[in-house]
């Protein structure tokens, strides 16, 4: 991936100051929730194999799951006002919309063969997918996390998962997802570190007259 | 060490006598290391030794854990019963949980064994095994979740609290239901939950009085909590209105632990 220097640009808001903060927030309030859910898992591991002690946090269970169920409160209200604001502010519109499958397939065998130009302040359709489904698997996670947190109280919810062991399961699944986003997310990022500036700043030099892409 | 054998003998028993207290200041020095120690460890990765940084997130992590209990309690529907299972989905065999190994079980002569009653009731009088099986009895195949995480299907049955704490004159506005054990093992539960339809003085385990390792004769069952709030082995019961803690809560488990 290459990016466009040449051409007139000029210097632009891409990320609002809402979604810089709530993106900074979110990193912190998933790194906890990460870390201290794998020590959670330790405790008692539904598949053969448990994650390292520095990729835990909290110390022993009771530490690990004061965390978790700390945390959870900064990554669910965190989420809200993200999608309250991606929702009123037309953030989600303007951002991940459209979307088409043949769109995501067009710039999928693009950015295979390395031809995929990254043009900072607007994603491609493969990115949109991404993002959508991060933000879909975070749903996912808070939907799955509060079924194990009260599968009495909240039965319904659990009984959507197929009850307590499956919510559990669920909730794994999920989580392997979103590790994955993350990895990509953060290769990319070293891949074009102008984008890490900018989810600072909120700042970056943009072309007048962007193109869609190029060979 | 003397080589002496009664010498010898008075040390072994000595020290038997003060393992539980060992193990519980060993976990309570744990928790206070382990609370900030990982987060230390991660957020600073250098000294772990003072205490500033730490005494800030295991400040801030008690008082979320509070507020938890908070949210819980308005969260629980007293209402709202655990979901029972058939008796085919029962889990054999069923684990042995406890904070030591299972050879360490306390040991029960039924002859002497009663239950005392104090606090905020009308009638003190300490209950006998007998006494307690002729009260009318509840049955339960209900999910029983460590906090661990795993859970397994279990029937007990017994006599349902609330019914007891009636019949003992208990003042039902009371915040707390405590519980000590004979095992030194203690608990609390909060008095909408003491009050649940489905919180029982378990006599019975599968059909059976319970084995010893899981809380021969009396123990608490309350499915609408995490494992750890139903104690085992419980020699007595006290309604109060000071809040009287748990083993594990003590060093840093949630208390409501609704689930």
């Amino acid at each position: 991936m290459s990016s466009s220097a040449a051409g007139p640009s000029r210097i632009t808001v891409i990320h609002p100051l809402v979604v810089r903060v709530t993106h900074w927030i979110n990193a912190v309030a998933v790194f906890c929730m990460l870390f201290s859910g794998w020590a959670i898992y330790n405790a008692s591991p539904l598949f053969p194999f448990v994650f390292p002690k520095w990729a835990t946090l909290g110390g022993w269970l009771g530490g690990a799951l004061a965390w978790h169920f700390a945390a959870m409160w900064l990554f669910a209200l965190n989420g809200l006002a993200y999608a309250l604001y991606g929702l009123f502010a037309r953030h989600f519109a303007k951002s991940f919309l459209p979307l088409s499958p043949g769109a995501v397939w067009r710039d999928a065998t693009a950015a295979l063969r390395l031809r995929l130009t990254h043009r900072i302040g607007q994603y491609n359709a493969v990115q949109r997918l991404a993002y959508l489904m991060a933000f879909l698997l975070g749903i996912l996670l808070l939907a799955s996390g509060l079924a194990l947190w009260k599968p009495v109280q909240l039965q319904g919810l659990a009984n959507l998962f197929g009850g307590y062991e499956w919510a559990r399961r669920v909730h794994f699944l999920a989580m392997s997802g979103l590790v994955g986003f993350i990895l990509l997310h953060l290769a990319l990022v070293i891949l074009v570190p102008r984008t890490f500036v900018a989810m600072i700043t909120g700042r970056a030099r943009v072309p007048v007259d962007p193109v869609e892409t190029r060979p | 060490m003397s080589r002496d054998p009664t010498e010898a003998k008075r040390l072994r028993d000595l020290r038997r006598e003060i393992q539980p207290e060992l193990v519980t200041l060993e976990r309570r020095l744990f928790l206070r290391s382990g609370l900030s120690l990982g987060a230390l460890s991660l957020l600073s990765g250098c000294d772990l030794s003072t205490g500033t940084n730490g005494t800030l997130i295991d400040r801030t992590l008690w008082a979320m854990s509070r507020a938890n209990d908070r949210v819980q309690a308005w969260l629980f529907d007293p209402n709202t019963l655990a979901p029972t299972y058939p008796a085919s989905m029962i889990d054999k065999p069923f684990r042995f949980n406890a904070y030591y190994p299972p050879d360490n079980v306390p040991e029960i002569d039924e002859a002497t064994w009663k239950l005392d009653v104090s606090g905020l009731v009308s009638d003190k009088t300490p209950w006998t095994l007998p006494r307690l099986r002729a009260l009318p009895q509840e049955s339960q195949i209900t999910r029983h979740i460590c906090i661990e995480g795993w859970s397994q299907i279990g029937q007990w049955s017994g006599v349902p609290l609330k019914s007891f704490l009636e019949r003992v004159g208990a003042d039902l506005t009371a915040k707390y239901v405590g519980f000590k054990c004979a095992d030194r093992y203690y608990g609390s539960l909060d008095m909408p939950s003491a009050l649940h339809p489905q919180t029982v003085l378990a006599l019975d385990f599968g059909g059976e009085a319970l084995p010893l390792e899981y809380g021969y004769p009396l123990r608490v069952r309350v499915p609408t909590k995490l494992g750890f709030k139903s104690p085992k082995h419980i020699v007595s019961v006290f309604v109060t209105n000071d809040y009287p803690g748990g083993y594990w809560e003590d060093q840093g488990y949630n208390w409501f632990s609704g689930i």
